[in-house]
Formats: C-alpha cells, sequence, structure tokens
C-alpha cells in the first residue's frame, strides 16, 4: 500500500460502460415494478411520487440552488400545471358528475385533450405567469422575494377557489376522476427528459451564469452578464417543469383540491433540495426518494401500538411528521451541506471513495482520528473561554461605569 | 355603505390592525437585528392561540392568570427556538438561516396538528373580553374597542424601552452594525434574546386578542397573520417599530374595507395584501417610514 493516497481517475470508456449499466438497470427496475415482479402496488405509487418530486425538486434547485434566487413559489405552478391536467383531461362522462355544484364551462365543456397535451399547456401555463410576476419580483432583494413569491402561490390558490372560476376549476370541491397511469414508464421517461434537460441548461453558458449570479450578482453583472434576463429566465424555466410536475401529480393523485397546494408542499421541497445539497441535480433526486421512502417508513409512528393490551399513548397520527420534520431540522443544522453539497455523483467520485477506505481504517486503526477530534475540541474550548472572558470584561467594564455614574450622581448631590 | 356600518368597520378594522401590529413588530425587531424573516413568527403566535385554550379549559385557570401564563409560555417557546434554530446558524450564510426559520414554522405546524389534533378547537370564554359592548349605534365584543388601547400603549412604552434605556441603546447599536456592536462590547446574544422575548409576548398578547372575537384555532391559523404581518412590516419599513404600526393599521383596514364594501372579492383580500407588497416593493422599498440603506459591495 503506497504511503499516501492518490486521486485516481477511471477512463472515459469505463465510465461510458458504468453510465450505460446504470441506465440499463433503471429502465429493467421499472419495467419489472410496472409488470409486478418486484414490489406491490404500494411500491409503484412511493416510486411515482418520488419521480415527480424529483422533477420538481430539481426544477426548484435551479431557482434556489444554481442561480442563488430564493424562491418560494413552488406550490403554486404545481397548482397551475395540476388544474390544466385535471380539468382538460377528466373524460366527458364523468364531467356531470365532478361539476355538479355549478356546471362547467360551455366553452371548454366540449374540450377534452390528451395528457401529453394538457400536460405541455399546464407546463407552458405556469411559465406565463412565472414570467408575469417575474418581471416586478425579480427585481427584488433575497428575502423580500421568498415572500413575494410565497405570497403569489398562496394568490394563485385563491383564484382557483373562488367564486367567479368555479365553472373551470370547480372551486373548493376539487376535481376528480382524472384517469390515472397505465404505466409507471410516463411519469419515469418524462421526470427523466425533464431533469436531463435542466441539466444540459446548468452545463451550458447560461448555465455558468446562472452560478456567476449565485455566487456574487454585483461581480457578474461587471462581467456583463445581463442580471434580470438570466433570472427570468432560470424562473420561467423552472416554473414551467414546476407545472409538468405538478400536472404529474395530477394524474398520480386522480383527485386533487387546492389544499394540496399548500405552502406546506413548497416547505417540503426546500426541505428535500437542502437535504439533498443546494446546487446538487443527483442529491436532489437521491433526496427525492430518502425522503418519499423515508416518509413511508415512519408510518410506523402514526399506527397504535400496545404492550400487553395497553397503547402507548405517543404513537397516534401526526406523530410521523414530527419526527420527519425533527430529522429535517437536524440536517439543516448539524449537516448544511446536505448529502451532495454543491458536488455531482460521479464514478470517478464513488471510484475513489471505495478506495479510500484501506486509509480510513489505517487512520483510525492508528487513532489519528481520535487525536484530530482531541485537538478540534481543544480549539473549541479555547474559543469558548476566549468569549466568556470577553464578555465577562464586558461586564467589568459597565460595572465600572455604573460606579463611575453612581459616584458622579453623588457628588452632584 | 350608510354611516353605522361604515364605523361598525371602522372599529374592526382597526381592531384587526391593531392585532396585525403587534405581530409585525416582532418581525420588524427581528428582522432589524438578525436580518433574518422569522418564518416561524406567524406559528409562535398560533400556539400561543392553544396555549390560552389549554390553560383556561384544560387547567382551569382564572382568565387574568391565564393571560399571564401564556405570555410566559409563548416568550420560553420563542427564546428556545431561537437558541436551538437560530443560534447555531449566526455565522452561516443568509440563506440557511432563513431554511432554518422554515423548518421551525414546518416543525410547529406538524406538532401541533400531532398534540392538538388537526380539528379546529374552540376558543375559550376570557372573562369580560367577550361581552358585546354598546358604543352608540356600534356593537362589538369589549376585546375589539380594547385591541387598540392596549397597542397603543404597548407602542410607547416600547418606544420608550427603545429609545431611552441603555438595552434599547444596545438593540439600536446591534440592528445598525453587528460587528461593531460586538467589538464595543455588546453582549449580542443577550441582546437578541431580549429581542425574542419582546416579539414572543407582543405575538402572546396579540393571539389573545385576536382569537377571542373568533370561535376556532388550528394548525393553520397563525399562517395567513403571519404573512400579513411581515407584509405589513415591510409596507411601514422594515427594522421601524412605528412603522410596522402603521403599517398593521393599513392592512387590517383595507382588509376589512375591501370585504365590506366588495363581498364579491372576499376570495381575494389575501391576494390584495400581497398586491400591495409588490407595488410597495417596487416604487417604495424601503417602506414608508423606512431610511434609505446604501448597498455595500
Amino acid at each position: 500500500m503506497p504511503m499516501d493516497f492518490q486521486y485516481k481517475k477511471l477512463s472515459k470508456k469505463t465510465k461510458m460502460i458504468l453510465t450505460i449499466l446504470l441506465v440499463l438497470g433503471c429502465v429493467v427496475l421499472t419495467y419489472m415494478l410496472d409488470q409486478g415482479m418486484i414490489g406491490t402496488s404500494y411500491t409503484i405509487r412511493i416510486v411515482r411520487i418520488s419521480v415527480i418530486y424529483a422533477l420538481i425538486g430539481v426544477s426548484m434547485n435551479l431557482v434556489n440552488g444554481f442561480t442563488g434566487v430564493f424562491s418560494l413559489g413552488q406550490a403554486g405552478f404545481m397548482a397551475i400545471g395540476a388544474y390544466s391536467v385535471g380539468v382538460f383531461t377528466i373524460p366527458f362522462e364523468s364531467r356531470a358528475n365532478v361539476y355538479y355544484l355549478v356546471p362547467m364551462s360551455e366553452k371548454i365543456v366540449n374540450v377534452e385533450l390528451s395528457f401529453a397535451t394538457a400536460l405541455i399547456m399546464g407546463g407552458l401555463l405556469a411559465a406565463a405567469f412565472a414570467a408575469l410576476i417575474g418581471a416586478p419580483v425579480l427585481r427584488l432583494k433575497s428575502d423580500y422575494l421568498a415572500i413575494a413569491t410565497l405570497g403569489f402561490s398562496e394568490i394563485v390558490r385563491a383564484l382557483i377557489a373562488n367564486n367567479q372560476l368555479w365553472p373551470i376549476t370547480n372551486g373548493s370541491l376539487g376535481l376528480k376522476s382524472i384517469p390515472g397511469y397505465e404505466s409507471l414508464f410516463t411519469p419515469v421517461l418524462i421526470s427523466a427528459a425533464g431533469i436531463a434537460f435542466m441539466v444540459l441548461l446548468i452545463n451550458s453558458s447560461y448555465g455558468r451564469a446562472f452560478k456567476a449570479i449565485r455566487e456574487d450578482e454585483i461581480a457578474a453583472e461587471a462581467m456583463g452578464i445581463n442580471l434580470f434576463k438570466h433570472k427570468e429566465m432560470s424562473f420561467v424555466i423552472s416554473a414551467f417543469f414546476a407545472g409538468i410536475g405538478g400536472g404529474l401529480l395530477a394524474v398520480h393523485l386522480t383527485a386533487i383540491d387546492t389544499n394540496q397546494f399548500k405552502i406546506m408542499v413548497t416547505y417540503e421541497l426546500l426541505l428535500i433540495i437542502v437535504l439533498g445539497g443546494l446546487g446538487s441535480v443527483t442529491g436532489t433526486v437521491i433526496s427525492a426518494f430518502v425522503i418519499s421512502f423515508g416518509k413511508e417508513l415512519l408510518r410506523w409512528f402514526d399506527l397504535p401500538h400496545y404492550i400487553g393490551g395497553w397503547a402507548i399513548p405517543i404513537f397516534r397520527p401526526g406523530l410521523r411528521m414530527v419526527i420527519f420534520s425533527l430529522l429535517l431540522m437536524m440536517v439543516v443544522l448539524f449537516w448544511r451541506r446536505g448529502l451532495m453539497g454543491r458536488k455531482e455523483f460521479s464514478w470517478d467520485g464513488i471510484y475513489n471513495f471505495f478506495r479510500k477506505w484501506p486509509w480510513r481504517w489505517r487512520k483510525l486503526v492508528r487513532g489519528e482520528y481520535k487525536i484530530e477530534n482531541r485537538e478540534r475540541r481543544k480549539t473549541q474550548k479555547e474559543g469558548r473561554a476566549v468569549d466568556k472572558a470577553g464578555r465577562a470584561a464586558g461586564r467589568a467594564v459597565r460595572r465600572e461605569e455604573k460606579q463611575k455614574q453612581k459616584e458622579v450622581d453623588s457628588n452632584a448631590e | 355603505m350608510d354611516a353605522i356600518t361604515f364605523f361598525q368597520n371602522c372599529v374592526t378594522g382597526v381592531s384587526l390592525g391593531s392585532a396585525y401590529a403587534l405581530i409585525a413588530i416582532g418581525y420588524t425587531m427581528v428582522y432589524g437585528i438578525l436580518r433574518l424573516i422569522n418564518f416561524a413568527h406567524g406559528d409562535i403566535f398560533m400556539m400561543a392561540g392553544y396555549f390560552t385554550i389549554f390553560a383556561v379549559s384544560s387547567f382551569g385557570m382564572p382568565w387574568y392568570i391565564a393571560i399571564l401564563f401564556v405570555i410566559l409560555v409563548t416568550v420560553l417557546l420563542g427564546v428556545a427556538i431561537e437558541r436551538a434554530a437560530y443560534k447555531p446558524l449566526r455565522e452561516a450564510p443568509r440563506m440557511s438561516i432563513m431554511i432554518s426559520a422554515i423548518g421551525v414554522s414546518y416543525l410547529l405546524v406538524n406538532s401541533a396538528t400531532y398534540l392538538f389534533t388537526g380539528l379546529p378547537r374552540a376558543y375559550p370564554q376570557l372573562g369580560f373580553l367577550q361581552k358585546v359592548f354598546q358604543l352608540g349605534p356600534v356593537s362589538a365584543p369589549i376585546v375589539t374597542f380594547i385591541t387598540p388601547i392596549v397597542t397603543l400603549v404597548l407602542l410607547f412604552v416600547l418606544m420608550y424601552l427603545v429609545n431611552n434605556t441603555k438595552t434599547g441603546m444596545a438593540m439600536r447599536a446591534v440592528s445598525k452594525d453587528f460587528e461593531a456592536a460586538k467589538l464595543m462590547g455588546i453582549e449580542i446574544n443577550r441582546i437578541i434574546t431580549i429581542t425574542f422575548v419582546i416579539g414572543c409576548s407582543l405575538a402572546a398578547i396579540s393571539a389573545i386578542l385576536y382569537f377571542s372575537p373568533r370561535p376556532m384555532v388550528y394548525p393553520f391559523s397563525g399562517f395567513m397573520p403571519g404573512l400579513k404581518c411581515f407584509v405589513a412590516a415591510v409596507l411601514g419599513g422594515i427594522g421601524n417599530i412605528p412603522g410596522a404600526v402603521i403599517g398593521g393599521f393599513i392592512i387590517g383596514l383595507a382588509e376589512t374595507f375591501l370585504v365590506a364594501a366588495f363581498p364579491a372579492m372576499t376570495g381575494y383580500s389575501d391576494a390584495f395584501t400581497f398586491v400591495l407588497l409588490i407595488i410597495m416593493l417596487l416604487f417604495r422599498p424601503t417602506g414608508l417610514l423606512g431610511e434609505k440603506i446604501a448597498e455595500k459591495v
């Protein structure tokens, strides 16, 4: 074993073969799931929701992680996409049933679009809305932008549920009888294509401009990057894919109402991209799967559990979400980088990760980690001591001042 | 709209505005000092609503003790959140601490759903507060008339505290320049804790005043008031306490009159607030009373 660890790269050919194998593996896995060879319909549901969240997550990461614009409007764009698909794909025969309170508007009652057309229309509609609100909103600074986009997504929800739009959106009753997926391949392929498009965009010169804006707006502007144009572009493209994702979600759920696009959805997406790493596409995809599956695993906590006939009182519906949000708080506080940080998945990374184990092991055996930790703790302790001394000095100064003030006061008397 | 309806709406609007103003002060103070939108503030407000229910309905406290209890518990909650979720991220980028605030908000809503179930809970009677009071032709619960008075009194106390005491001076110093204040020997953490104590106690008082004329509390009932109050704080000029109060009044009155004048627009009343925000930010980003801040490179 050589003394020092050296980073080695795989040949291009090997990497190509590995990538092809991975893609083939995914296709085969999807096929097996679809044909019912492995897993149940429950597994298929979770996989579907994971790929949909992966697409929307990457679209949100494009704005938040790559362009550095803190936008929280994703739920609104999803709602636009979902309702476009919902309204136009409900079959004629069930329309009277769905719109039982207020009949569907004359103009659209005879319009039924195919899933693909409705989906693209939903995406374009979301993008158009984004372009419209982006013009004023994107000129704002980070926190204001967050609030304005958050407000926008609530406005969309209010509009959809509003009386005037009732003949189109069925208001607060929501839509049902949306035809579901026939095959698992539909959402997987659409989502993969969307993510691939965004990856190409990020690796293009536009993507480099986005990253430059993220790092330093003023420097980027000085380099001749048109700030507004690039921000608007990233915002609109992100909204387009959020709309597509919302449409996919509508078909997945087959019944939607405005409560499914509350701000909590945006928060959940934000936590997905934070766990995956702000500025990492592969991180987002991995974390969409981890979170979707994790949330289902945590369902155990929602069920009642008994010890010899005695129900343990803490296990009741809702505990799952509390644990879930606590875990995410842990990530935000102690593991800010997330799974991937700003890195992307690469074969070289995986290869070297495994190659590095003997060195790690040797370090562990020699107790070098212990020494490092001890030194780190020592510096931290010293730092705290310095802080404490500083505070004590501050207190002493204030006490002295008070004393002086008192003396001055007593002298004046 | 006849004169009586007009006055009735005035009273309701001013009362709603004062409740908003108290929450907005919490936002504006935290933003002034930490440069952080405390997304959890609206949810702390919601928790205060639940604490009142528990204090009165479950523990059977008399209303005056219940009010003190609610303020105390809410303050403890707020300070605990600051210590656990914001303090470790003081040196981190702005985005991280904002995400942490969103995480706390998410956690609070989920905890409320778990602890108190997602179903709305009836708000209890608090002493004389809900008795209907007749002032000329206008009738409303007493709390509606008390709210603006309480708000103004608290505003003057707070202004005195900020302008005339040493702690207030330290607070102003920290909001002007965090680093320089630290170097001048100001204990930043103490000042931040005090800010949260003030913000949360005002949120608790506001929760009592806001929920008293309303029948229910549910886990999401803090969300919309929270966002609106942030808008109010921006409207008045963020970091500016009287500005937050003025912003709160504007939003409360505008909302009440919009619904009263155009009943068909009820669904848009929330949307209206954000349209107001966007217009304001475009034409006067520093708010009504805010000072112009030079952009530093």
